[in-house]
């Protein structure tokens, strides 16, 4: 019992819990836990050949931690930096820290900018962004939406309704600033 | 060839791209032939990931056979069936040295508190992953394995991510024999690491969900009791009374940054972007366990600050452990299991999408429709 030092009882013993379930004990000992302890050292450096790896050629400068002593010898090359939003993510690595909030919420922001260019940006190529196939929406229908929800006792579905509104709503927004300014503007004139 | 590409937030598709290159000696190009949806992704489609640049492919839980290799390259051939840990490191920094491949000091420019990770947005490195017919893979002599002849592909994919992280959580647990263990989430990586603590001989094994459909997995799949934490008035009261008040031994947080359950919560982190990750699942694990108890979080966080109670962590003593996984790690391992019939990961696989149907795939996954629990993903040229 809790208020006294022995622990609660089990409901069922090891013999009924290596009966019941496959594996149960096999890895008992700590010594046969790959991750145990934390840090060990890797004799084989797992198939490595070097001591400090040969340096992937940087093609464009590229954005780097100031934490960081120098340009990692291998990185990604995916989407470089480009539009207003690179100007912010660019900001945001040679500023401020990863232990200023600053960093990151500069490149959340620049995140929202970036989505917005490359859907602009999109109109005026052979394929607009649809947001009809690009949320997958329809799947709501081809994989029973209505009653994966209804009459489950779901958490999520309470917020799952601001989706829509999270996709949407800004483009209505945007929408309806434009027509408001122009109906202005031809008032006016 | 086709690749699936982020579009911004909630929207993604499929699009014509380059083909990778060799761009550093020890690269490899390999052939996606599955890959999955892992939770991870859905971090990343919710837009809650700085740095997650729209046209990014995302992807790291995924096999293929290697298509080139770059010159430096020793230990793999094309035509080569390799299964590729999501991880990417360089096999000798300090932290690979000891074996901390996921936390590799090589491979991200970006971020000294991330390591590198496939298709995982900037923040990760920067790297396009591999849901899409074909993947750049750095380090091709450390991090990729050729797939035993005896291994299913299915086993094989969740090997690389899911499988791997779940094992890997349970050990972060500390368990010792006979310890009452609570799992938080039961998605794969829950019921993977629920499975996993019976074998480190746990004497009882709890999973908390919403979904009712998970926890009907989690009773046959991972033999674990079960609890809906909508039925309950207050999750936490529940786990005292259900462990004589004690509190459980060792808690482990399968949830991460997305946990429901607390509408402020979740709203703030998930949809405002307020915190780094809504830690309902946390805070839940942090009140649950005992004193002196054990914290195992492999659900993930993002780099922001977010709101954990942890003047409880503190006055209870607890253990915090906590890391992104070391796939490579736990392979050997992981292998004798399989053989001996103790894990069939497979298991858990609900669904298998064309890559042409993504963006569907991502939006039943993220809404959990038709009962699903891990999507892979099969490009047109496997
Ligand atoms: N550490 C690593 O290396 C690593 C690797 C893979 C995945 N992850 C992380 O692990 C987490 C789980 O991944 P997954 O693929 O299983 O995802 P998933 O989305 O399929 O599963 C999460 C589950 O948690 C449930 N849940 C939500 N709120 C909860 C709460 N308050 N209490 C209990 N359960 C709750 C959800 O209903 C869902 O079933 C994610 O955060 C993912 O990013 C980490
Ligand atoms: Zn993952
Ligand atoms: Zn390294």
């Amino acid at each position: 019992m809790t208020y006294t030092s022995d622990k609660p009882p089990l409901a069922e013993s090891t013999d009924q819990l290596r009966a019941r379930i496959p594996g149960w004990g096999a890895d008992l000992d700590p010594k046969d836990r790959p991750s145990v302890p934390k840090l060990r050292w890797q004799e084989d450096r797992t198939g490595a050949h070097w001591d400090f790896p040969d340096r992937q050629p940087e093609k464009w400068p590229r954005e780097r931690s100031i934490e960081h002593k120098f340009l990692p010898p291998v990185f990604g090359t995916s989407c470089p930096p480009k539009g207003v939003s690179g100007v912010i993510r660019r900001f945001a690595y040679r500023k401020y820290s990863e232990g200023r909030a600053a960093h990151w919420l500069l490149l959340l922001a620049a995140d929202r900018v970036d989505a917005w260019e490359s859907h602009l940006r999109s109109f005026l190529t052979a394929r607009p962004d649809n947001p009809i196939t690009e949320t997958g929406v329809l799947s709501e229908f081809s994989r029973h939406g209505f009653s994966s929800r209804i009459g489950q006792k779901r958490s999520d579905v309470k917020h799952q309704v601001l989706d829509p509104v999270i996709v949407a709503g800004p483009w209505v927004l945007a929408v309806a600033i434009t027509v408001t300014l122009a109906r202005k503007l031809t008032h006016r004139s | 060839m086709r690749a699936m590409v982020y579009r911004g937030p909630y929207k993604v598709r499929v699009e014509e791209k380059a083909q990778p290159v060799v761009e550093h000696p020890n690269d490899a190009i390999v052939r996606v032939t599955m890959a999955a949806i892992c939770g991870s992704d859905l971090h990343l489609y919710h837009g809650m990931m700085p740095d997650t640049r729209v046209g990014m492919t995302f992807g790291h839980e995924f096999i293929g056979v290697v298509e080139e290799v770059g010159s430096s390259v020793r230990n793999l051939v094309p035509g080569d069936r390799v299964m590729v840990p999501f991880n990417i490191f360089c096999g000798t920094c300090w932290f690979c040295a000891r074996g901390l491949y996921a936390n590799c000091h090589n491979v991200n420019p970006n971020a000294t508190a991330v390591g590198g990770i496939y298709g995982y947005s900037h923040t990760c490195g920067g790297y396009d992953g591999a849901q899409a017919e074909y993947v750049r893979v750095p380090f091709a002599d450390v991090g990729p394995t050729v797939i035993p002849e005896w291994m299913d592909d299915e086993d094989a994919v969740l090997l690389t991510d899911a499988l791997s992280t779940g094992y890997f959580g349970a050990q972060l647990g500390d368990i010792v024999e006979g310890d009452v263990v609570v799992v938080f989430g039961a998605g794969p990586v829950g019921l993977f690491a629920a499975k996993a603590a019976w074998l480190m001989g746990a004497g009882r094994v709890i999973v908390v969900d919403h979904l009712e459909y998970r926890l009907v997995k989690a009773r046959a799949f991972a033999h674990a009791e079960t609890v809906n934490f909508t039925e309950c008035d207050d999750v936490v009261v529940h786990m005292k009374k259900t462990t004589d008040f004690l509190g459980a031994d060792v808690a482990i947080d399968a949830v991460g940054a997305e946990a429901d359950g607390n509408f402020t919560q979740h709203v703030t982190a998930a949809k405002l972007k307020l915190q780094g990750g809504s830690p309902v699942a946390l805070n839940w694990a942090i009140d649950s366990v005992r004193k002196g108890g054990t914290i195992s979080v492999v659900g993930a966080y993002g780099p922001m600050f977010s709101a954990v109670k942890f003047g409880d962590a503190m006055n209870k003593g607890l253990t915090l452990r906590m890391n992104q996984c070391h796939v490579k790690r736990q392979w050997p391992r992981l292998f004798e299991h399989i053989r001996n019939g103790y894990l069939k990961p497979s298991d858990i696989v609900t669904h298998h999408i064309p890559l042409e149907h993504i963006a569907e795939g991502y939006h039943m996954f993220s809404a959990k429709l038709d009962g699903c629990i891990k999507p892979l993903i099969v490009p047109n040229a496997a």
